[in-house]
């Protein structure tokens, strides 16, 4: 059996509400960050309410159906961001969602190698049939990044955000069992 | 279409109206029975709900609509007898971006293919561009619901994302197409 929750950079985690609450406090600062992973208004939050979040959030499992891990890198064991699957488990599709939440993790590796975590997770461990996932056309990193773990573009949502005064368009991409079955062969 | 004095709410054969607790509960039940109308209006399992299990469902929805302030919902009647013939939704809104999704459904196959679903349409996109200023709304429909497709495409929405094989349904995969109209386009149409 293939270890699970690590890879050839990142391992992936479950981590204390107070230490998570620590890091992401920062991250929510880096309203860069903030504006590739989402699409909500930036907010700043206490690390007390990120905690109180984490505390709730974080356990998960079957019901709801919610898988979020943590990240830390491999070299030097630091916690760099977050992942989270979602499930509709009647028609066995997945939603994913990842922030890397350190800069100087960015593109170099270890969002693509979670991602390939989580992918091996949602069809090794859930079952699942289907993984989505969307991101913003601006996010051209993010977009390579998911091509390489295996995602194809399904489709762009034209002009649904506005920010900065400019209208632009999400994409969505997906990947199915069959899909990622052969990428593991090849 | 741009005039203040234009009722938002009523059509030549239909109105929207707020939720009736005494008499709805009872014919949505009905709805609820009927496996087709919910696998047409929506994705997840279709079941069977008493009028008891419905009214809580209304009230429900109406704490959300309290608590959340991003979503609006409209009971569909038929002027001629008053006779709850549907629902319509938006959903979803996004106020910072200026989108939002919408959902609509008639109940009674009896009811369908009369223009009732095309005049509940007209006044739900006017709601959304007009009302809440909306700059996009979104629809999303599963492939094999036909009818829905061909009334959002009337209404010049374009076909702009197909999430394959979300949906298992009656033994095999079916896509999921997402919908968008703009506020621009709208206009076009609505003036047309």
């Amino acid at each position: 059996m293939k270890d699970l929750f690590r890879g050839k950079l990142v391992r992936l985690t479950s981590e204390e509400p107070e230490f998570r609450a620590k890091h992401e406090v920062n991250w929510q600062r880096d309203t860069e960050f903030h504006r590739l992973a989402d699409s909500d208004p930036a907010e700043l939050n206490s690390e007390k309410k990120i905690k109180e979040w984490a505390e709730k959030n974080a356990e998960g499992g079957f019901k709801p159906a919610r898988y979020p891990f943590s990240i830390r890198a491999l070299d030097d064991d630091k916690l760099i961001g977050f992942i989270g699957l979602w499930l509709d488990l009647v028609h066995g599709e997945a939603w994913i969602g990842i922030g890397i939440g350190e800069r100087e993790y960015w593109g170099k590796g270890y969002g693509t190698d979670a991602m390939k975590l989580a992918l091996q997770y949602a069809f090794m461990e859930l079952g699942m049939q289907r993984v989505s996932l969307g991101l913003h056309e601006y996010n051209a990193r993010a977009l390579k990044s998911y091509e390489k773990a295996g995602f194809r573009l399904e489709g762009r949502t034209r002009q649904d955000m506005l920010r900065e005064g400019k209208r632009t368009d999400s994409l969505w991409m997906g990947i199915l069992r069959a899909e990622w079955l052969a990428l593991q062969n090849g | 279409m741009f005039d203040i004095a234009t009722q938002l709410f009523e059509s030549p054969d239909i109105r929207f109206g707020p939720i009736d607790y005494e008499k709805d509960p009872e014919i949505e039940s009905k709805w609820t029975h009927n496996a087709e109308f919910m696998r047409l209006f929506d994705l997840e399992p279709a079941r069977p709900m008493s009028a008891a299990i419905v009214k809580k469902q209304y009230e429900k929805l109406e704490k959300k609509i309290d608590e959340d302030k991003n979503l609006f919902h409209f009971m569909i009647r038929a002027k001629a007898d008053d006779r709850l013939i549907g629902k319509a939704m938006i959903q979803r809104i996004e106020w910072a971006n200026g989108n939002c999704q919408m959902r609509l459904g008639i109940g009674s196959a009896d009811d369908r293919r009369k223009s009732y679903g095309a005049q509940a349409l007209k006044m739900l996109l006017r709601f959304a561009f007009a009302e809440l200023n909306m700059f996009r709304v979104t629809a999303n429909v599963a492939e094999y619901n036909e009818g829905a497709i061909a009334l959002l495409q009337k209404f010049g929405f374009t076909e702009e994302v197909r999430r394959r094989q979300s949906l298992e349904r009656e033994g095999r995969r079916w896509d999921l197409l997402v919908f968008g109209l703009l506020k621009d386009e709208w206009l076009k149409q609505a003036q047309a």
